[in-house]
C-alpha cells in the first residue's frame, strides 16, 4: 500500500442521464481521516456523485459514467454497493434502511451476524448456523462505542426516536471492519440539536481513527464546524474546493446559488400592489417528507407568487395541503371566504386548481386517453362536456365537446401526440406535463397552484410551459402560485418569491432581489 | 414527549382489543359447555385427540408468517402430497409404523416440489400472497385430481382393487387406512384418569416446537424475519429475499405434508378428493382463534387455538341440537365461525396496517398548540 | 414510395403483434382450444347445432353473473370474489317470492323486486367494509362471501318457510338443498320468443334480458358518474384530486355488483330450472371471475366485450370438452380441466406485474 496516494481520488467524472449532463468534469481528492463537506442545492449533482461512488446499480443501468475513481491510487469500478462495501466505503442514506421489528444490535449486524456451527448446519448448509448472540452484542457494543454516541443495543427500532435510528445506521457502517470512508447523506436532518452536536463529535472521533467522512448537509454551520475542506457543487459542476478555515457561510451560499446572470430576475413589471386574494393562516400539513408547520402567507390578486426552498423543507406541502390531498389544519380564505381543508371538491368548487408535482401518481390517468385526462376534472366539478338526457336525469358524456376541448389544448400547448385518443402513458414527460396544465386550464380556475411544472422535462417543453403560465396570468389575470426547486425559474416568471425553510416561510422577497438573498433564506432554518 | 405511559385501564382495553378473538371463543365455549352436557372426561379425551391430530399441521403455518407471507393457504399442497404418499404405501401394503414413516418420507419430495412451485408463483405476486396461495390451492387441487383420478392405475401402477376404481384407473373416493389407524398414537399411550394420552405423537409435536424455537435462532430464521418485515432493507443488506421466501414456503409445505400423515393415521380413513380441501381453512381458523394475526403467530397461539377451536367444534352440534332442536345447525355454525374468524382476522390486519399510516397530523397540530403556549 | 410500403408493413405486423400481446397467451390458448373442439366435435358424433345450442344456453344462464364483475373492477375494488353476498340476496328474493305465493313470470319479477332491498343493504355493508380495507379487497371479499353463505346455511334451516315445494315436508324445519321451479320461473326468460331451427334452439328472452342489462351497464359507464367510476379504478388519487368522493363511488360499485349478482343468480336458476341453497353459492364466484379474465379483463379494466367473449369461451369450454373428450377417448377429464384452466387463469392475472399496483 502506497502511503503517498490519497484514500479517494475522483478524476474527470462525467455522467449523463438520457442525454442530460448531470455531472461535468468532477475532480476530487480525499485523504485518510479527512472530513469533506459537500454542499449544493438540490439537483446540483451531489446525490448522483455519491451514488456513483457507492456503486449504486441505477448508475450502471443508465449507461455508467466517464472518468476514474481511484482508491489508494488504484482504479476501481463498482458494480454494486456490495463491491463498494468490500472496498471500505460505507453510506448512510436519507431513508432509513432498518428492519423495524429488530433491535439496534440485530440491525447493526444485519446479514453479517456472527454464527456458530451446529450439527444441522453441517448437514444442511451455513444458513442453519445458530446466531452467536453474545458475540453480536459485543460487536454492536464495539461499534456503538466507536461512534461515541450511546444507544441501547437491545432497543427495538420501531420504539426508537428518529435520531437513534440514524445513529443505528451509522453504527452499522462503523461495525464493518474494513470501513475507511463513510458517506453521510444529510444525517442531521432528523436530529435534535443535541443529537446533531453528538454526531459532529462522533465525526471528529471517526476522523481521528483514520476514517474519512463525506458529509452532505444543508446546515452550513455544521459543515464549518466539523469539516476539513468544503466542496460546493452547482448544476453538476464542482464550483469550489476550499479548506473550511478559509471560508464563511455567506461565501458558501453565494457559491451555491450564484449564477452568472446577476440579478436579472423578472424585470418585466413591478409587483402589482393589488389586494390580497388568498390568505393562509397557521397552516400545518402532514405530507410525509414535506411537512409544513405554521405557515402564514398572503397571495395578491393577479400576481405570480413563487414558492421556493430546498427539498424536504415543506414547499410542496403547502399546495398539497390546501388542495386537500394531505391532512392539513389552519385557515385558508379565498376572497374573504374560508375554504374548508381536507376536501378537494370544495377547493375545486371555489375555482381553485392544482397541477401536482406528482405527474404519474396524481396528475394523470396514465391508462386513459388524453381526452379523459383533459376533460375529467372539469366534467366532474363544473358539469361541463355533458349532455343532459331525459330532462337532465342522465348526464351523458359529450364525446364531441371533449374532443374539441382536447384538440384546442393540444394546439395551444403544442402537445405532441398521435391523436386525442392516445393514452397518457405513451407521451413523453414534457407532453404529459402539458396535459396536466391543460387539465387545470380546462377547469377555468381563477386561482392556480402549479407544483414543480418543469421537473424532469426537456428545455423546449420547459420554455413552453413557462410561457403558457405567463400568458394565462397576463392575459386572463389569473393568480398563480408556482412552487419550484429551481430558483432561477422562479425568478424568471414570478413577481414575488417566498422561501420555505424548516416547514415555515423564511421570507418573501421581490423576484428582482439577487440570488444570494434567496440562498440565505433557504438555509436559514433548515431541518 | 413520549414519557407518558398508558394508564392501566388503557392497557386493559388494549389487551382486550388484541385478544378479542380468543376471548370471544372462551365466552362461546363457556356458554356451550353446560348446554351440550358432555362429561369432562369425554371432553378432555376429545380435546387431547384433536390436539395430537391437528397441532403439527398448524405448526406448519408459523414459518411463512415469520417470513411475512401471511397465512399460507397453500399448505393444502402439503396435504395433497401426503395423500399421494399414503395412497401409494397403502397399495404397496406397507402398514403400521413402517407405513407411516415411509409415507412421511415419500411426501417430502412431493411437498418440496409443490412448495417450490408455490413459492415461485408467490414471488411473482408480492403483496397479494394470501389470495394467490388460496387460488394456488384450488389450481393444484385440479392437478391433484388429474393425477389421482386419471394417472393412478394407468400410468402410476396401482394394484389393489380396494383402492382402484372398478373402471381400471383412478383411486376410489375413500381409501381405507384402518391398518395404520392410530399406530403412532398407540405407541406409549397412557391413560390418565380416563383420558387417553398418545405420548409419542405429543412428543413428536413437542419436538417440532423445539425445532421451530431453534429455527428462529438460526441465520436462516433471522433472515426470514428480516425479509418478512422489510424486503427492500433485507435486499439492500445482501439477503437473498426471493430465495428465502421460497425456502419458507417449501418448509411449510413439507411440514404440512408430515402433519397430514399424522392427521390421517389418527382418522384411519381418507376421503381422497376432499380431505385436503378443508384442512387449510380449519388449520388457519384454529391458529387465528389462538390469537395469532396475519403477521404474528407463536407456538402458544397454536396450542391455545387448537384447544379453543376444537372444543367449539365438539360442542357446537350438541349445543345446536339443544338450542335450535337441530344438530345440523351446530355443524353449520362451526363452519360459519371458522370463516367468520378468518374474516375478522383479515379485516383487523388490514385496518391496523392503515391506522399505522395515519396519526401524524394530530402530532403536528399538537406541536403547533404547544408552541402557542410557550 | 417503397419506403412508405415498408413502413406500413412494419406497423401492420407490429400492430398484429401488439394485439396478440394484449390478448395474452393464455387467452390465445383457450380460444385455439375451443376452436379445435368445435372442429373435432362433428367427428366424435356430436351434433354441431346441439353443441352450439348448449353453449348459447349456458351463456344465457351465466352472463349476468359475469357482468356483475364489471362495476367493481371499474372502481378499482378488484375482482369480486365476494359475489356470493349478492347471490344470497338473490336467493332470499327467490325463496320469499315463492313463499308468498307468486307463480309463473310474476314470481321472477317479484323475486327481483324482493331481492333488490336485500342487495342494497348487503351491498352497502359489504362496500363499507371494503372501503375500510383498501388494498386487501380480494382476500377479504372471498371470506366475507364465505361467512355470509355459511351464515345463511343456518338461516335456511331456521327461517319459517312453509311452502311445501321448498321446505322439508315432514318436520317443517328448513328449506331443501335443491328444489325445482317449473311452477314458478323456470325457463321464464328462455321460453320467451324462443326460436327453434332444427336442432338449434335460441333462448331469445334470456339473451335479450342480458342484452338489456349489458346495455344499461354500457350506458352507465358513459354517464358522469360512470366516468368517475372508471377514473377511480384507473387512478384513485387522480380522482380524489379532481374532487371525486372515492369511497362513495366504490360503495356504489359494490352495490351495483351485488345487485347484479342477485339478478344473475335468478337468471341462472330460470335457465337451470332449480334453486340451489346451502353450500351451492360457496364457489360461484370463481367461474365468474375466471370467465371475465378469460374474456380479456384485468384486475382493474373490464368491458362488456370482455364479459361476452369471456362467458362464451368459458362456457364453451365447459360444455364442449365433456362431449368431445368422451367421444374421442372415452375419458371425461373435463371437470378437472375446468378447475385447472379457470384457476390457472386467475393465477395468471394475479401474477401479472402491470396489474399489481393499486
Amino acid at each position: 500500500m502506497s502511503n503517498q496516494a490519497p484514500l479517494l481520488e475522483m478524476k474527470n467524472i462525467k455522467k449523463s442521464f438520457f442525454g442530460n449532463q448531470v455531472l461535468e468534469d468532477i475532480n476530487l481528492t480525499l485523504g485518510e481521516g479527512e472530513v469533506l463537506g459537500l454542499v449544493g442545492e438540490n439537483g446540483a449533482g451531489k446525490s448522483t456523485l455519491m451514488k456513483l461512488l457507492f456503486g449504486m446499480t441505477e448508475i450502471r443501468d443508465t449507461g455508467g459514467y466517464e472518468g476514474d475513481v481511484l482508491i489508494n491510487g488504484e482504479k476501481v469500478s463498482f458494480n454494486s454497493p456490495f463491491d463498494a462495501l468490500a472496498a471500505g466505503i460505507g453510506m448512510v442514506h436519507q431513508e432509513f434502511s432498518l428492519i423495524p421489528g429488530f433491535t439496534a444490535t440485530e440491525n447493526i449486524l444485519l446479514n453479517r451476524e456472527p454464527q456458530r456451527k451446529s450439527v444441522a448446519s453441517e448437514i444442511f448448509g451455513d444458513r442453519l448456523d445458530t446466531l452467536d448472540r453474545k458475540e453480536m452484542d459485543r460487536r454492536a457494543e464495539d461499534a456503538i462505542e466507536k461512534m461515541g454516541v450511546h444507544i441501547e443495543g437491545d432497543m427495538v427500532i420501531s420504539d426508537m426516536p428518529v435520531g437513534h435510528k440514524q445513529f443505528t445506521e451509522i453504527a452499522r457502517e462503523l461495525s464493518k471492519e474494513q470501513l475507511r470512508l463513510l458517506i453521510l447523506d444529510e444525517p442531521t436532518a432528523v436530529l435534535t440539536e443535541r443529537e446533531a452536536q453528538a454526531l459532529l463529535d462522533s465525526i471528529r472521533g471517526m476522523s481521528k481513527r483514520g476514517i474519512a467522512v463525506i458529509f452532505i448537509t444543508h446546515r452550513l454551520q455544521e459543515i464549518l464546524d466539523v469539516c476539513d475542506k468544503i466542496v460546493v457543487m452547482r448544476d453538476g459542476v464542482l464550483i469550489k474546493d476550499v479548506p473550511a478555515a478559509e471560508t464563511s457561510i455567506p461565501e458558501i451560499t453565494r457559491w451555491m446559488v450564484g449564477r452568472n446572470v446577476s440579478g436579472a430576475g423578472n424585470a418585466h413589471r413591478e409587483p402589482p400592489e393589488t389586494p390580497t386574494v388568498m390568505s393562509i393562516r397557521r397552516l400545518w400539513v402532514d405530507m410525509p417528507g414535506e411537512t409544513v408547520r405554521d405557515v402564514n402567507l398572503e397571495v395578491r390578486q393577479g400576481e405570480i407568487l413563487g414558492i421556493g426552498g430546498l427539498a424536504g423543507q415543506g414547499k410542496l406541502g403547502i399546495p398539497n395541503g390546501i388542495m386537500g390531498l394531505y391532512p392539513a389544519g389552519g385557515t385558508v380564505t379565498l376572497d374573504g371566504q374560508e375554504i374548508p381543508l381536507n376536501n378537494p371538491r370544495k377547493c375545486l368548487d371555489c375555482q381553485l386548481a392544482f397541477v401536482s408535482e406528482h405527474r404519474r401518481g396524481v396528475g394523470l390517468l396514465m391508462d386513459e386517453s388524453l381526452e379523459w385526462n383533459v376533460a375529467f376534472p372539469a366534467m366532474q366539478v363544473h358539469d361541463r362536456f355533458l349532455k343532459p338526457l331525459l330532462g337532465g336525469l342522465i348526464k351523458w358524456r359529450d364525446e364531441k365537446a371533449i374532443r374539441e376541448v382536447t384538440d384546442r389544448y393540444i394546439e395551444e400547448l403544442q402537445i405532441k401526440c398521435t391523436s386525442t385518443k392516445q393514452k397518457a402513458k405513451e407521451l413523453s414527460g414534457g407532453n404529459q406535463q402539458k396535459v396536466c396544465l391543460a387539465k387545470a386550464f380546462a377547469l377555468e380556475p381563477k386561482f392556480l397552484f402549479v407544483s414543480e411544472p418543469t421537473r424532469g422535462i426537456d428545455v423546449g417543453a420547459k420554455a413552453l410551459v413557462m410561457e403558457a403560465l405567463e400568458k394565462l396570468n397576463r392575459e386572463s389575470g389569473i393568480t398563480i402560485v408556482m412552487i419550484s426547486s429551481e430558483l432561477e425559474e422562479l425568478r424568471q416568471i414570478c413577481d414575488r418569491i417566498a422561501i420555505v425553510s424548516g416547514g415555515r416561510i423564511a421570507g418573501i422577497l421581490p423576484a428582482t432581489e439577487p440570488s444570494e438573498a434567496f440562498g440565505e433564506l433557504m438555509v436559514s432554518s433548515v431541518v | 414527549m413520549n414519557e407518558n405511559k398508558p394508564s392501566a385501564s388503557k392497557r386493559a382495553l388494549n389487551f382486550l382489543g388484541n385478544n378479542a378473538v380468543p376471548i370471544m371463543f372462551i365466552i362461546i365455549i363457556a356458554i356451550c359447555i353446560p348446554i351440550a352436557g358432555f362429561s369432562p372426561t369425554f371432553l378432555l379425551n376429545e380435546i387431547v385427540t384433536r390436539l395430537s391430530r391437528n397441532a403439527f399441521l398448524i405448526l406448519s403455518l408459523l414459518i411463512p408468517i415469520m417470513a411475512g407471507m401471511g397465512l399460507n393457504f397453500g399448505m393444502t399442497l402439503g396435504a395433497m402430497a401426503a395423500e399421494i404418499a399414503l395412497i401409494l404405501t397403502s397399495d404397496w401394503q406397507i402398514w403400521g409404523i413402517p407405513g407411516i414413516v415411509l409415507a412421511m418420507i415419500m411426501s417430502i419430495p412431493i411437498s418440496a416440489l409443490l412448495g417450490l412451485i408455490c413459492g415461485r408463483i408467490l414471488n411473482a405476486a408480492k403483496g397479494r400472497e394470501m389470495i394467490t396461495s388460496y387460488i394456488i390451492s384450488f389450481f393444484m387441487n385440479g392437478v391433484y385430481q388429474l393425477v389421482v383420478l386419471y394417472m393412478m392405475g394407468s400410468i402410476i401402477p396401482i394394484v389393489h382393487t380396494n383402492i382402484k376404481l372398478p373402471r381400471g384407473y383412478g383411486v376410489r373416493a375413500s381409501v381405507d387406512l384402518t391398518r395404520i389407524r392410530k399406530c403412532l398414537d398407540n405407541v406409549w399411550s397412557i391413560n390418565i384418569a380416563g383420558v387417553k394420552v398418545p405420548l409419542l405423537t405429543l412428543l413428536i409435536i413437542a419436538l417440532m416446537c423445539l425445532v421451530i424455537v431453534w429455527f428462529r435462532r438460526t441465520k436462516l430464521g433471522q433472515d426470514m424475519r428480516a425479509v418478512g418485515q422489510d424486503m427492500d432493507v433485507a435486499r439492500a443488506a445482501g439477503i437473498d429475499v426471493e430465495g428465502t421466501r421460497i425456502i419458507s414456503i417449501v418448509i411449510s409445505t413439507v411440514l404440512a405434508g408430515i402433519g397430514m400423515v399424522i392427521y390421517l393415521q389418527n382418522m384411519g380413513d381418507m376421503a381422497t378428493y376432499s380431505s385436503h380441501s378443508q384442512i387449510g381453512m380449519f388449520c388457519i381458523a384454529a391458529l387465528l382463534v389462538g390469537g395469532a394475526s396475519v403477521d404474528r403467530a407463536s407456538i402458544g397461539n397454536v396450542f391455545l387455538g387448537v384447544i379453543l377451536f376444537h372444543t367449539m367444534f365438539i360442542l357446537a352440534p350438541s349445543a345446536g341440537a339443544v338450542i335450535a332442536g337441530n344438530e345440523v345447525i351446530g355443524e353449520y355454525f362451526r363452519v360459519f365461525v371458522s370463516y367468520g374468524v378468518i374474516t375478522v382476522a383479515l379485516v383487523m390486519y388490514e385496518t391496523k396496517k392503515r391506522r399505522a399510516k395515519a396519526g401524524m397530523g394530530a402530532q403536528l397540530a399538537a406541536a403547533q398548540q404547544e408552541g402557542d403556549k410557550r | 414510395m417503397s419506403e412508405y410500403i415498408n413502413e406500413s408493413n412494419r406497423t401492420l405486423l407490429d400492430r398484429v403483434k401488439g394485439k396478440l400481446k394484449e390478448f395474452g397467451l393464455p387467452r390465445l390458448i383457450i380460444t385455439a382450444f375451443l376452436l379445435l373442439m368445435f372442429i373435432i366435435a362433428p367427428f366424435t358424433g356430436a351434433n354441431f347445432w346441439t353443441q352450439i345450442t348448449n353453449v348459447i344456453n349456458r351463456f344465457s344462464w351465466n352472463a349476468v353473473l359475469v357482468l356483475a364483475m364489471v362495476p367493481m373492477v371499474h372502481s378499482g375494488c378488484g375482482l369480486n370474489f365476494g359475489l356470493p353476498v349478492g347471490i344470497i340476496a338473490g336467493l332470499l328474493g327467490a325463496t320469499l317470492s315463492i313463499e308468498w305465493g307468486f307463480t309463473g313470470p310474476m314470481s321472477f319479477v317479484m323475486a327481483i323486486l324482493i331481492a333488490t332491498p336485500f342487495a342494497l343493504v348487503f351491498g352497502l355493508a359489504y362496500g363499507w367494509l371494503l372501503n375500510k380495507i383498501k388494498g386487501g379487497e380480494m382476500m377479504i371479499a372471498t371470506y366475507v362471501g364465505f361467512s355470509v353463505v355459511s351464515f345463511f346455511c343456518m338461516m335456511w334451516l331456521v327461517l319459517p318457510y312453509k311452502k311445501p315445494d321448498m321446505a322439508w315436508g315432514f318436520e317443517g324445519t328448513g328449506l331443501r338443498t335443491t328444489f325445482p321451479i317449473d311452477k314458478y320461473y323456470g325457463g321464464v326468460l328462455a321460453n320467451f320468443l324462443r326460436i327453434q331451427i332444427g336442432r338449434l334452439v335460441i333462448p331469445t328472452g334470456a339473451l335479450l334480458f342480458f342484452a338489456l342489462l349489458a346495455l344499461a351497464m354500457w350506458a352507465f359507464l358513459h354517464t358522469k358518474t360512470g366516468t368517475a367510476m372508471t377514473a377511480v379504478g384507473s387512478n384513485a388519487t387522480f380522482a380524489r384530486a379532481a374532487g371525486i368522493n372515492v369511497d362513495r363511488i366504490r360503495m356504489l360499485s359494490v352495490v351495483m355488483s351485488t345487485w347484479l349478482a342477485a339478478v344473475g343468480i335468478l337468471v341462472y336458476e330460470q335457465g337451470f330450472g332449480f334453486v340451489q341453497l346451502y353450500n351451492a353459492p360457496f364457489y360461484m364466484a370463481l367461474p365468474a371471475v375466471s370467465a371475465i379474465l378469460i374474456g380479456g379483463a384485468s384486475a382493474n379494466k373490464a368491458s362488456i366485450t370482455n364479459v361476452i367473449i369471456g362467458t362464451i369461451l368459458f362456457q364453451g369450454m365447459v360444455t364442449m370438452t365433456p362431449t368431445v373428450m368422451n367421444g374421442l377417448i372415452n375419458l371425461d377429464i373435463s371437470e378437472v380441466l375446468r378447475v385447472i384452466v379457470s384457476n390457472g387463469m386467475i393465477l395468471y392475472a394475479l401474477t401479472r406485474k402491470s396489474e399489481a399496483v393499486r
